[in-house]
């Protein structure tokens, strides 16, 4: 019988160190990730005409009734010279991969509590799942904010190769946000319902109906703790050329950003072991 | 020496029970608690006096105490105890499901295990995608599991519904793709726990030959089972559990033996091979042991506890002063594994010379053929009399092993499949010449 010669060894030991990572074991489960990568996405769109549907009529729905209720009705004025339609846009389409992707991830421990309790996987890759497949929803939704700049005529700015950059950060603040909650979910029942009602104030603490001029210029430094402030910003920056690229709001975010997916990760990592007992 | 497969050192594991089992699961209640920390670790300070460790308090349920072994490569390892004694707890541990409160687990090589039906499978993936899950975190690439999947569709016989998420199977039908899935994609440890008892006997059967075809490729097995008769036929040695420690390891038989006797009976053998019968209560009449110990010969006289079906036996029983109990009598109870009771001796039926030269006598019973088959039986030893009834008896006083034979030298093993009792017929085949096919009678002709 062919065996191969490095058989992985495991060693459990109750007084291990948590704050050590192994690295290797994450990557020699990359094959896992995918698969669970690849099922979410094809679940999503295995009756493709309403996946692919979804993705364009989410955003564009409610651009449509905060154009009436936010841009008409309460009057807020967009920075620049853009129609409020494409204003909310740029900014929902991210949101929408945002909260769609940290609802489900959220909530990701606890709806494979059946795994978990039977077969042994790395954990920490369940809440990046639905990180990465609604990765899908947001490149359609990118190409639906192109078609509409070509609708209103809007040209993007110079800075427009800022914005991978700021998809990225928009990702990592995802990745942390959906660790915490993740791995807060599953040990405190109340945070399933504290989880839905958060993402929806986050909205509201992040300027997609309102711009952020709107906040008085002394407090914008303490508003741009939120990362996706910049993100927001930035991509408005980027691709209206209604304003200036905020640097500075957009590294406070990156500095935010990256501590909240390194918290998260080293916090989910510690809880890891409590997960089956507790599940 | 290779290193073993599996080495356990001082694992424990500690689960808090109970309403207030001190770990918060609302966020709330984990605020206040922080809150109040300063309170409660003085309280724990002042109950020092009741308990001596944080070990002993009443909300901690040691599930896994202590316990040591080593598993080498290859070997099948059979784990048995009651309900509740921790194999369950040692073989999420041993599948990293859950991590030791104390001690160490150093496991070579991966590890596949079934530990409950529809193990490791997500309910709402099909069952085709399930055996793709299960061989990715197994370490597989996708070429692999593919070229496994055939024979894994083949041994679980569940093709038609491969395709349909694996929530609508039945449970039947999860243990049967569970353990095609846990056994094909070739791990160096396999781990099955009590899970194929809800498969019919066709398909344990299949199960427990296939898991003695992977030991006998020098693929390490350990095996969770209350049918103690699997676990003998598979496994060369047994870890009996009791109360989350390991209370008895090594060969299967005796590991048998000692789950199955009520512990509470101290047995020591003395070097004539005389089991005795301490540290017990005479139910019938207190303070009076009257069966002070017992043996198995076989027709040669030698002690020994394992026979072939139909070979004879010799039970010999040392009992302490009878004469005080008037028409009195001495039975041997033959149970099976399961307690039935298979066949009564006593000294009622077959009388024998009661010369009372002595206190203390051996009382012999020579049993000529002992039609059983194989299987794991116990002797049960009573006194009674005619009149007053029972007045001491032994459960499960000794074992006897029945083991697979070839009786008739034929290839044929009789085993315990043959029924309950081993009886022995011969066959003859006579050529029919002038027998031809009689008219058939009328009622008329009668």
């Amino acid at each position: 019988m062919n065996r191969s010669p490095s058989q992985p060894v495991v060693t459990l030991d109750a007084r291990a160190n948590p704050w050590w990572v192994d690295w290797g074991e994450l990557w020699s489960y990359r094959d896992f990730f995918l698969f669970m990568v690849y099922k979410e996405i094809r679940v999503r769109y295995a009756q493709s005409a309403l996946g692919v549907g979804w993705a364009v009529v989410q955003p564009l729905a409610t651009m449509g009734v905060f154009t009436v209720v936010f841009g008409g009705l309460v009057g807020v004025q967009p920075d620049g010279d853009v129609h409020y339609a494409i204003f909310s846009l740029v900014a929902l389409v991210p949101w929408t991969y945002f909260s769609g992707a940290l609802n489900l991830g959220a909530s990701s421990l606890v709806l494979n509590a059946s795994i978990i309790s039977k077969i042994y996987f790395p954990r920490v890759f369940l809440p990046l799942v639905a990180s990465a497949a609604q990765l899908v929803d947001l490149l359609i939704g990118f190409l639906l904010l192109v078609g509409m700049m070509v609708l209103y005529g809007v040209v993007p700015s110079v800075t427009i190769w800022m914005v991978p950059l700021l998809l990225i950060l928009l990702v990592l603040t995802l990745a942390g946000a959906a660790l915490w909650l993740s791995a807060l979910a599953i040990q405190y029942r109340d945070v399933k319902y504290a989880a839905a009602f958060l993402i929806q104030l986050w909205m509201y603490v992040s300027p997609v109906v309102y711009p952020t001029s709107s906040v008085p210029t002394a407090y914008q430094p303490l508003y741009a703790l939120n990362p996706l402030v910049g993100v927001i910003e930035g991509l408005r920056a980027a691709l209206l050329g209604t304003r200036a690229m905020p640097w500075n709001l957009i590294l406070i975010g990156a500095g935010v950003a990256m501590l909240m997916a390194v918290s998260g990760f080293y916090y989910f990592r510690q809880r890891e072991r409590l997960f089956a007992d507790v599940a | 020496m290779p290193e073993p497969a599996v080495h356990v050192e001082n694992l424990s594991k500690a689960y808090r029970i109970g309403v207030l089992d001190g770990r918060p699961d609302t966020v709330a209640a984990a605020a206040l608690a922080t809150l109040t920390t300063p309170f409660r670790n003085f309280r724990r300070l002042s109950r020092l006096n009741t308990f001596k460790s944080q070990e002993d308090a009443p909300d901690i349920l040691w599930a896994l105490k202590d316990v040591s072994f080593e598993v080498p490569e290859g070997q099948a390892l059979g784990i048995i105890g009651r309900n509740g004694a921790g194999k369950s707890t040692l073989l999420k541990v041993l599948s990293r499901i859950t991590t030791p409160t104390r001690g160490r687990v150093r496991v070579r090589g991966r590890v596949s295990s079934l530990l409950e039906v529809g193990t490791g499978f997500h309910p709402e993936l099909t069952g085709r995608e399930n055996v793709f899950l299960n061989g990715t975190i197994l370490g597989m690439r996708r070429r692999e599991i593919q070229s496994k999947l055939d024979s894994i569709i083949d041994f679980s016989g569940v093709e038609r519904f491969l395709d349909t998420p694996v929530k609508r199977y039945s449970s039947g039908m999860k243990v049967r793709l569970a353990f095609a899935v846990a056994a094909h994609l070739e791990p160096e440890i396999l781990i099955i726990d009590e899970v194929l008892a809800v498969g019919d006997a066709e398909f344990q059967r299949k199960c427990l030959g296939k898991m003695e075809d992977i030991s006998g490729h020098g693929r390490t097995v350990l095996f969770v089972s209350h049918n103690l008769l699997a676990v003998g036929g598979l496994c060369q040695s047994a870890m009996v559990f009791e109360q989350g420690r390991c209370t008895f390891c090594g060969p299967t038989n005796d590991a048998i033996d000692h789950y199955l006797s009520d512990a509470s009976v101290k047995r020591t053998t003395d070097p004539e091979g005389f089991v005795w019968f301490q540290n017990r209560n005479n139910a019938y009449r207190p303070n009076q042991l009257l069966i002070l110990a017992a043996r198995v010969l076989d027709s040669t006289g030698a002690v020994t506890s394992k026979f072939r079906p139909g070979e004879g036996l010799i039970i010999e029983i040392l009992v302490d002063d009878l004469s005080e109990i008037p028409r009195g009598g001495i039975g041997i109870l033959l149970r099976s594994e399961l307690g039935q009771l298979i066949t009564a001796f006593n000294t009622f039926m077959s009388p024998f010379d009661e010369g009372r030269r002595s206190s203390k006598e051996v009382v012999r019973l020579t049993v000529p053929r002992l039609p059983l088959v194989p299987g794991n039986y116990w002797i049960d030893i009573s006194v009674a009399a005619k009149r007053a009834g029972r007045v001491d008896y032994v459960d499960q006083a000794l074992a006897l092993h029945i083991v697979d034979a070839d009786i008739y030298e034929s290839g044929y093993g009789i085993s315990s499949r043959d029924g309950f009792f081993f009886i022995e017929g011969s066959w003859q085949v006579t050529p029919s010449e002038g027998l031809e096919q009689a008219t058939p009678v009328s009622p008329t002709n009668l």
